[in-house]
């Protein structure tokens, strides 16, 4: 289960408590009716789907109810940093960045982990 | 290839097991091929093999990036069935089904297609309408779906609790009785081998880093780790990462890639006699033939290519379970795994032509993937050898996120899947 920080209540809580909301920053069309088919896909139905870094919205639906905005690793699931909804999208701090790097390189095993505690 | 048959068990006895050949050969690969397709699983796998079998193109190469059937065809639940609600669904899912039928004489290969039937319980007056509508349209259809009451399905399941003051109690179930499992490793080996007989190349521990594209931005090739390879034709059979895939030609596909777990119980004596699911409650279980009882969860809610999921799904199905089957309340989980499913918005797969000439794709096959692997191969080899999709799948094309004919099962089906 995730633990997630919420910018608003400035809290780390479970995941039981947030809905993931989809990608971030996109932006509705200023008129949606006058776009193309094909813009309307893109805008409805495309997502990145990125394998690594993504921007993504949650929801803290059973904290503060507030939608934000998060930076994920997808591979390792980890959250880089979260932020206020509205804010521009967020540079990746370098020490986040490092400290993600560094626990992918950290494989846990069975030896490594209750092997040696035994 | 050497058959498998009672005779060649009897030489082999008399040997001492040493004339048993490779299933399959791991060769180099070719500078290029008539035909390249992504993803070693039971999708792509069959698809070379039909491509060879049905449409004599043998020069054929598939490549994977880990080991073969070792994504989600080694990691699902292995259901079957073809009991859905949209005729664009019910035609693939019951091409699908017929061929599983004869799957196993066809590949001289075990499959172990059983089908025991797939039990959909009805826990409310919504469930109910929707299963009688389901079975409406299934029958029109020609599927077999039948309405079963509580006791009748307490004597087909008799581990099945019906009591009223049950926690999750039932008011009824639709049964297929064509539904079944079918043993998931076996399906690729059986295609691998096949394929690999009529002289498809399958390409293990390979790569594709991207798609080399031409002047007039058709297909030339695949990039890779073991170097360059060259195709006029590639077919991406990628499941959960379907979008990576794509994304190297430049086309997007409407997809999120979601963990979805599953888990299995130690092995047992022969107590459940077919699948049962719940979609409202979210649970889906059936017993191997080893014996374990193995049981499916749902998917994550997030974006993810991790391969694990969390806890609290596993445990809210091991809930639904218990009160279901309170027999099962003592029995101990041994393994617990997690595969990446390709999920579309409107749950339905995508199997069609591209934008980019010479690329195809078959992906969005989400969480109900294995139960459409022989269909599902055998008309992607269809639209790979013809150029157009065949008359069953051509409702499945990319193009209706664009027009807005979607395949709306998310809503309509039985379950998530």
């Amino acid at each position: 289960m995730l633990l997630i920080h919420c910018p608003y209540c400035e809290e780390d809580r479970s995941e039981l408590e947030f809905r993931w909301a989809g990608e971030a920053h996109i932006a509705r069309p200023e008129n949606i009716a006058a776009i193309s088919d094909e813009e309307f896909a893109e805008f409805f139905f495309l997502r990145n789907n990125e394998k690594g870094l993504t921007y993504e919205r949650w929801r803290h639906i059973h904290g503060c109810g507030r939608f934000f905005n998060a930076a994920r690793d997808t591979v390792s699931d980890r959250f880089l940093m979260t932020y206020k909804a509205g804010l521009p999208k967020q540079p990746i701090p370098v020490a986040s960045k490092a400290a993600a790097i560094a626990e992918e390189k950290t494989v846990e095993t069975w030896e490594a982990t209750e092997g040696d505690a035994r | 290839m050497r058959k498998y048959s009672v005779f060649a068990i009897a030489r082999e006895a008399m040997r001492a097991h040493k004339g048993w050949e490779a299933q399959w050969t791991s060769p180099e690969p070719r500078s290029s091929y008539d035909v390249i397709i992504v993803g070693a699983g039971g999708h792509g796998l069959g698809a070379a093999y039909y491509l060879a079998k049905e449409h004599g193109i043998t020069n054929v190469a598939v490549i994977e990036k880990g080991w073969l059937g070792g994504g989600n065809t080694g990691r699902n639940t292995t259901i079957i069935r073809s009991n859905y609600l949209y005729e664009e669904s019910m035609d693939i899912y019951e091409h699908s089904l017929k061929l599983w039928e004869g799957l196993s004489q066809e590949l001289n290969y075990n499959v172990m297609y059983s089908p025991r039937g797939v039990m959909m319980l009805s826990h409310n007056i919504h469930d109910q309408q929707s299963f009688k509508r389901h079975i409406n349209a299934n029958r029109l259809y020609g599927i077999d779906n039948e309405w079963l009451t509580p006791e009748q399905a307490k004597a087909f399941v008799p581990v099945l609790d019906i009591s009223k003051t049950a926690r999750y109690a039932i008011n009824g179930a639709a049964l297929q009785r064509r539904g079944g499992t079918a043993r998931h490793d076996a399906v690729a080996w059986g295609y691998a081998r096949a394929a690999a007989d009529r002289g498809v190349h399958i390409i293990q521990n390979c790569e594709v880093t991207g798609i080399r594209r031409g002047p007039g931005g058709e297909v030339q090739g695949v990039e890779t780790s073991k170097g360059f390879i060259g195709a006029n034709k590639v077919g991406v059979s990628a499941a959960g990462h379907s979008s990576v895939v794509m994304e190297m030609a430049g086309v997007r596909v409407p997809l999120h890639s979601n963990p979805l777990q599953a888990l299995v119980s130690e092995p047992l004596k022969p107590i459940f006699p077919c699948v049962v699911m719940s979609n409202t409650v979210h649970a889906y279980i059936s017993q191997s033939d080893k014996g374990e009882l193995v049981i499916g969860a749902g998917t994550d809610q997030y974006n993810s290519y991790s391969q694990t999921g969390g806890l609290q799904i596993i445990t809210h199905t091991l809930d639904a379970i218990c009160e279901l089957f309170p027999i099962f309340r003592r029995v101990k989980m041994m393994r617990q795994w997690g595969g990446i499913t390709d999920n579309t918005p409107d749950r339905s797969p995508i199997q069609g032509v591209t934008p980019v000439p010479g690329l195809f794709v078959n992906c969005g096959w989400g969480t109900g993937g294995f139960k459409a692997t022989p269909g599902s191969a055998n008309l992607f080899a269809h639209l790979i050898a013809k150029g157009e999709p065949h008359k069953l799948a051509s409702g499945l094309n990319l193009d209706r996120f664009r027009t807005g004919r979607l395949i709306d099962e998310a809503a309509a089906a039985a379950v998530a899947h």
